[in-house]
């Protein structure tokens, strides 16, 4: 694993002047963000403020409109070797979780490292097991999606996409469909991948989670990137007054 | 209210002189001669052989063609789903035009034509594939399509942050949960399919109904011979919507473990 280096040398993630359009309404208003190698980045902000079309561009289940997107030393442009070469490297986990919901959770795990980068089956199966394990359902493996809680759902999404073994794992809040009494045991996961060093760009509200493990608040209002902090200056003394409003309203109660 | 009672009237008449002609043309006046398709006499056995002998044609026939027109729907299928405006004007060109041409018209178009403007031989049996594979594959294309855009976006995206290829992401995400909302109208088509072969008689194939014409051409006994021609489609039919049916099951039954 790579040493965590917040605010050191490697820019894994470089985005610059990245604009992306849905027909007339701007999405992201170009938007420059930085991704240190071993960075934790959450983003937040009201719903509509372009959070999750911002991560989205990253492995480019949207294509930018204009600006600079470049992963790992590789530049997103029309070249689609380009991106599917990002996307091996770029784990996401969805709100909705996205299972596969035909294929039992091993062959979840199993079909993208099968398919993408040619890894013998028993290989692929060792290698799931161990996620599974990691992410605490080693007994599940035989299982169909739909036979799990959600909480156990997502975090088979999370070890689906560990398989791949990225050097970056996107959060499209990965809680927000969750029952209240799940979203701890997702939680938990995220925290200790955090703690092992993996660079993550989460969109979440979930505040606690982003004061523990961020080494960087990323807060957006209508497409553009209003301010950018540390956790402990942004939660204390938020800048804009955009920012304040915002946190007033998710941390009221 | 005075219309009521009359269309009552109306159709209480009616109630009885259509099962009364019907009756009257059949039974009355018609005499039957069941003798031309009785297996109990030798002439019997000789005929029911003879329409027989168009049965494995028909099944080869169809099933051929169904195998193509499948694959071709597919092919076709995918371009729609494009993002790309010009992929998807291919699609929709190829559903419209080959969707707009009648099979009959296509099957005497494919014999008669296709060999001049391509200056090569086709037997009937080639042509029959031709015409109702092209035919069938637009209708097939559609299906496809709906039934892949019925999948949520979420599979297709998930499979796409995965890493995986276009070709990986339809065969082992999209396809095999697509193909279970599809087969009830993909079996729709391998019944109709299974009738439209009867068509290709017209071209002098000789499968089931063009031995049933045939054999009432010398029998003089149309009324027997097309009824034993019916209850040939019937069973053919009825084995096909069974082996559909038991698809269904077993998906449905893949499917439950799941849910």
């Amino acid at each position: 694993m790579t040493e965590a280096t917040p605010n050191g040398a490697g820019r894994i993630i470089s985005m610059s002047a990245v604009t992306k359009r849905f027909g007339d309404f701007a999405a992201l208003k170009a938007v420059d963000l930085e991704v240190g190698l071993g960075e934790r980045v959450v983003v937040c902000g009201p719903s509509g403020s372009g959070k999750s079309t911002l991560i989205r561009c990253i492995n480019q289940l949207e294509r930018h409109d204009e600006g600079r997107i470049v992963v790992d030393g590789i530049e997103l442009n029309d070249d689609v070797k380009n991106i599917t070469s990002v996307r091996r490297e770029v784990g996401m986990v969805f709100q909705q979780f996205n299972l596969f919901p035909h294929l039992t959770v091993l062959q979840n795990l199993t079909l993208a490292p099968m398919r993408a980068r040619k890894t013998p089956k028993s290989e692929a199966e060792a290698l799931a097991r161990r996620y599974l394990e990691r992410v605490r359902i080693p007994e599940q493996a035989e299982k169909y999606p739909a036979q799990l809680s959600g909480g156990q759902q997502q975090r088979v999404a999370i070890a689906r996409s560990l398989c791949m073994q990225p050097k970056i794992m996107l959060f499209d809040e990965p809680t927000s469909a969750l029952d209240p009494e799940m979203i701890k045991e997702v939680l938990d996961v995220m925290i200790e991948l955090a703690e092992d060093g993996m660079t993550m760009v989460c969109v979440t509200h979930e505040m606690g989670f982003a004061r523990k493990v961020a080494d960087k608040m990323v807060f957006m209002d209508e497409g553009q990137i209003v301010e950018v902090g540390t956790p402990t200056a942004f939660f204390s003394a938020p800048e804009s007054e955009r920012t304040k409003q915002f946190l007033s309203q998710i941390l009221a109660h | 209210m005075v219309g009521r009672p009359l269309v009552g009237r109306r159709l209480r008449l009616l109630a009885y002189i259509l099962p009364t002609a019907a009756l009257a043309g059949c039974g009355g006046n018609y005499n039957w001669g069941w003798y031309v398709v009785m297996p109990t006499t030798t002439q019997g056995q000789t005929n029911i052989q003879f329409l027989l002998g168009g049965l494995w044609t028909t099944i080869s026939l169809s099933l051929l063609a169904i195998a193509i027109s499948v694959t071709l729907g597919l092919l076709v299928a995918l371009p729609g789903l494009s993002t790309r405006p010009a992929w998807r004007s291919v699609n929709r060109i190829y559903v419209e035009l080959f969707r707009a041409i009648p099979i009959l018209v296509m099957l005497l178009w494919v014999y008669y034509g296709l060999p001049v403007v391509l200056d090569i031989k086709l037997d009937v049996f080639a042509a029959g594939v031709i015409a109702l594979a092209l035919c069938d594959s637009a209708f097939e294309a559609e299906i496809f399509r709906g039934g892949i855009q019925s999948i949520s976006r979420g599979q297709a995206e998930a499979a796409d942050s995965l890493g995986l290829s276009y070709w990986d992401k339809m065969r082992y995400v999209i396809l095999p949960q697509a193909i279970r909302r599809i087969l009830p109208p993909l079996g729709n088509q391998f019944v109709y399919m299974l009738k439209m072969s009867s068509l290709v008689s017209v071209i002098g194939l000789s499968e089931l109904t063009r031995r049933a014409n045939e054999l009432v051409v010398n029998q003089y006994r149309p009324l027997e011979i097309y009824t034993f021609l019916v209850l040939e489609y019937l069973v053919l039919i009825l084995i096909v919507s069974q082996g559909v049916r038991w698809l269904e099951r077993r998906l449905q039954a893949d499917e439950r473990q799941g849910r």
